[in-house]
């Protein structure tokens, strides 16, 4: 028999989750950024800007994420000749991951936003850019909450596939600790918990800034 | 010189031709009213006024300047628009709504964008709106706050999209009102419009779009009371036949006066 699982173990796993909450932090920071350009780019009047990021976003979205990362870890050394980490290719990988979804997300959230807003702010003679930042973003924001939100938590779960590539993050952590102590009942559902920690307060959250937004505007939810 | 020029100007939507050579000179200090049934291109024509829309032929002068897409920012500083949805943006406050294109748009201090944000509100007399948001607002006093922040543009001139049809009954009177301190005050207007009772007070010229065309114009007395064409005595019966208090007030009041009816 193997060791028991008791503090040390559990703590081993909690250490690694730093790796999958960092991991996240930065795809969703990252890809956040690209994808706002990507969003913008896929909307914007001049139309290679538009294919340019059509095509970004079908290559992501129709293929794996587990393919990009093995392109993203075994396929550019051979390519580039640069050897990556398993840390630099799973950031990269996910980071070009979630800009795709995020750009979808935010695109349809900003396409959202009625016409007429677009031509009053025209009007007032701001710029396409500004029209952009000061009418039709913050209008955005607010139905991108949701959906932008129910991705993060997605992106955080699917961080476990890191684990494939033996970049230790809490699901590789979860395994090694399976592999010394035999309690799969035990290990994979204290696993699966601290991912249902992380990611039950950001439902809640969005909830909140749902309200918060709404307040402000003075809408009146429909339930 | 005009102050703004048509010459031949037309526009079609796909297979659909929406304006058929539409020429026009309008003065400055002129109130245009443009009158018609629904797709005579009313809308469309106004719109290609401000770059909303672009014409696919035929020229367009304003104060002298030919529209151009690069001179689309500078002509719209100066050409004031007000939609029948109002438009205004619903995350901001009522001064913000009107400050953002004096600040971002102009690059007016914000001191003094307010400022003129407190002007043109009581102008509207909306004063004590500038902090509320314009889901707190009637639909009346949206489509003031909407006037009002298109005349802190100082625009000389102003065009209006059925400002009117989208409210109820009983607010239709004070964005009229509105309007008529406006065409008094001598800024240059052109109105897409169905009150046809202000029209006639407060036109100076009267347009019928018919087809794509400027079927008929003229001063808004030989407009209603002797038109020309039978479309516009047709269109004239049309709006008679569903608003009968409109045909008694035209045959007591006189052509133009500026006592304000009330709503029709």
């Amino acid at each position: 028999m193997g060791r028991p699982f008791a503090t040390p173990e559990f703590l081993f796993l909690l250490g690694s989750l730093r790796w999958t909450l960092l991991l996240s932090i930065i795809a969703f920071v990252g890809g956040g950024v690209l994808g706002l350009v990507v969003a913008i780019m896929r909307i914007a009047p001049a139309p290679p800007l538009r294919w340019l990021a059509v095509g970004y976003i079908q290559l992501f979205q129709g293929t794996p994420v587990l393919m990009q990362l093995f392109v993203a870890y075994y396929g550019l050394p051979v390519l580039l000749n640069w050897q990556v980490d398993a840390w630099t290719a799973v950031t990269v990988a996910f980071t070009l991951y979630a800009a795709a979804f995020l750009a979808e997300i935010w695109r349809g959230s900003i396409q959202a936003i009625p016409r007429p807003q677009w031509e009053a702010a025209a009007c007032i003679s701001l710029s396409f850019p500004q029209q952009l930042w000061y009418v039709i973003l913050p209008q955005a924001m607010r139905i991108s909450i949701p959906p932008t939100v129910g991705f993060l938590v997605q992106l955080i779960k699917s961080t476990s596939i890191a684990a494939i590539i033996g970049f230790v993050e809490l699901t590789r952590a979860g395994q090694l600790m399976n592999n010394a102590t035999f309690k799969p009942m035990i290990v994979y559902p204290v696993v699966a918990a601290m991912y249902f920690v992380l990611c039950w307060p950001l439902s809640q959250l969005s909830q909140h800034l749902e309200r918060r937004i709404d307040a402000t505007l003075g809408i009146k939810r429909r339930l | 010189m005009p102050l703004l020029a048509l010459s031949d100007v037309s526009k079609r939507f796909g297979a659909h031709e929406v304006l058929k050579g539409v020429s026009l000179a309008v003065e400055a200090g002129e109130v245009v009213a443009i009158i018609g049934r629904s797709g005579s291109g009313k809308s469309t024509l106004l719109r290609c006024l401000n770059g909303l829309e672009t014409p696919d032929a035929g020229i367009i002068t304003f104060d002298g300047t030919r529209f151009e897409p690069r001179r689309l920012k500078e002509l719209r500083r100066q050409i004031g628009m007000v939609f029948q949805s109002y438009n205004l943006f619903p995350h901001l406050s009522v001064e913000r709504n009107i400050t953002l294109g004096l600040t971002a748009g102009q690059g007016m201090a914000l001191a003094d964008a307010q400022r003129e944000a407190r002007r043109v509100l009581g102008l509207v007399d909306l004063a004590d709106k500038i902090a509320a948001y314009p889901t707190q607002l009637s639909g009346g006093q949206q489509q003031r706050v909407a006037i009002a922040r298109a005349l802190a543009m100082h625009p000389r001139l102003m065009l209006f999209d059925e400002i009117t049809a989208a409210l109820d009954p009983e607010l239709i009177g004070e964005v009229i009102r509105v309007l008529e301190v406006l065409a008094r005050g001598g800024m240059t207007m052109m109105l897409v419009t169905h009150e046809m009772g202000f029209a006639r007070r407060a036109a100076d010229t009267v347009l019928f779009m018919h087809q794509g065309k400027i079927w008929e114009k003229g001063p808004p007395a030989q407009m209603f009371s002797a038109p020309a064409t039978p479309e516009l005595a047709g269109f004239i019966d049309a709006i008679l036949s569903v608003n009968p208090g409109w045909a008694s007030a035209a045959q007591v009041e006189p052509p133009i006066t500026p006592i304000l009816p009330a709503a029709p």
